[in-house]
Parts: structure tokens; C-alpha cells; sequence
């Protein structure tokens, strides 16, 4: 038994089921309903009261969940980020995690500042903002799909897929 | 050319395309 693993495995389903269920209703929830509440008016309620929140939890489970994970790899940290010692599969799983945590930090949340209004911006920097955010977060939300594929498949469970 | 990231669905086929790829790549190359 050992119980610093568990308890970061643990951590780092519930961080990454908070950090990934958050990226998910961005993209299959919020933009959608973004576009047709500004259409009727009523978008103030979920960029003023829903947004904020949204992006504070999902930047820090983000952060939880790469630390959980890079102590769950523990001594094979290395091999796993060098793809060697038949850690590909995994190591391939922690690159995408790895890159999806710096596109929110580098560019989802700087940008949703200015177009949420709590870094000074003009109009045209905002639009520009938003896009750059929101295309980060597709990106975010197409490298999910492998990224889970090999963190499900890639160490624990590699004899599924012959990992 | 439209940008598939538009679309969420063009997300979600190009996340289940680069899935592939990549797999392909693990077990050939690095496995």
C-alpha cells in the first residue's frame, strides 16, 4: 500500500474531472448560450456572475491536477516526458496535459481578463481577445480527446490498447 | 478554408483524428 499515491491519484481524478468538466461546458455549453443570450439581452448575468467562477475554478483545478499527476509518475517522471522505458503512452498523455496547462494560463486567462473587463483593453483589442481565448480553449478541448485516451490507456490499463 | 475549431463537432472529429495519429505514432515508432 501506499498511500501518497492514492491519495494523488485520487486528487487527480477529482482536479482533472473539475479542470476537464469546465473546459467542457465552455465549449459545449457556454458559447452557445453566450451567443444566444447576447442576441436577447441577457448575457450581463453570465459574464458578470457565471464566467468569473468558472474560470477561477477551472484555471486552479487545472494547476491541482498537473501537480497530482506528476507526483502519480513519481520516479518515472522523466522516462514519461522522454517518451523512453515503455512510457510512451503515458508520457504522451502528460505532454498534452502539459501543453493544455499552459494554453490557460498563457493564453485562455490573460485573454479572458481583457474581455471580461479586468485588464483595461480597447474594443478592438478585446475582439481580437476573444477569439485568441476562444480558439484556445477548442484546442484545449481537441487535445482532451487524446490526452484521455492516453491517460486511460497509457500506464495503468496499457494492455488494453498494447501500450 | 473553414477552421474545423469553428465547429464543435469539427473539435471533437479532429481530437478523435489526432487520437489516432498519435496512437499510430506511440506503437510504431516509440513502442
Amino acid at each position: 500500500m501506499d498511500p501518497v499515491m492514492g491519495i494523488a491519484r485520487w486528487i487527480h481524478f477529482l482536479a482533472g474531472v473539475m479542470w476537464i468538466g469546465l473546459l467542457y461546458y465552455f465549449n459545449f455549453v457556454q458559447v452557445a448560450a453566450l451567443k444566444a443570450a447576447t442576441a436577447d439581452g441577457t448575457n450581463a448575468g453570465i459574464t458578470k456572475h457565471v464566467v468569473p467562477r468558472a474560470l477561477f475554478y477551472f484555471r486552479w483545478a487545472a494547476v491541482v491536477t498537473w501537480l497530482a499527476g506528476a507526483t502519480l509518475l513519481g520516479k518515472e517522471f522523466v522516462n514519461a516526458f522522454t517518451l523512453s522505458h515503455g512510457m510512451a503512452g503515458i508520457g504522451v498523455g502528460a505532454w498534452l496535459g502539459t501543453i493544455m496547462l499552459i494554453n490557460v494560463w498563457a493564453l485562455i486567462w490573460p485573454n479572458q481578463q481583457k474581455v471580461l473587463g479586468l485588464k483595461p483593453a480597447t474594443d478592438e483589442e478585446k475582439n481580437k481577445a476573444r477569439r485568441i481565448a476562444f480558439l484556445t480553449s477548442r484546442v484545449n478541448t481537441m487535445l482532451s480527446i487524446p490526452m484521455l485516451f492516453f491517460m486511460a490507456a497509457g500506464w495503468s490499463h496499457r494492455g488494453t490498447f498494447g501500450l | 478554408m473553414k477552421n474545423p475549431l469553428d465547429s464543435l463537432w469539427g473539435t471533437v472529429i479532429s481530437g478523435v483524428i489526432l487520437t489516432a495519429v498519435l496512437y499510430v505514432v506511440v506503437r510504431s515508432i516509440l513502442i
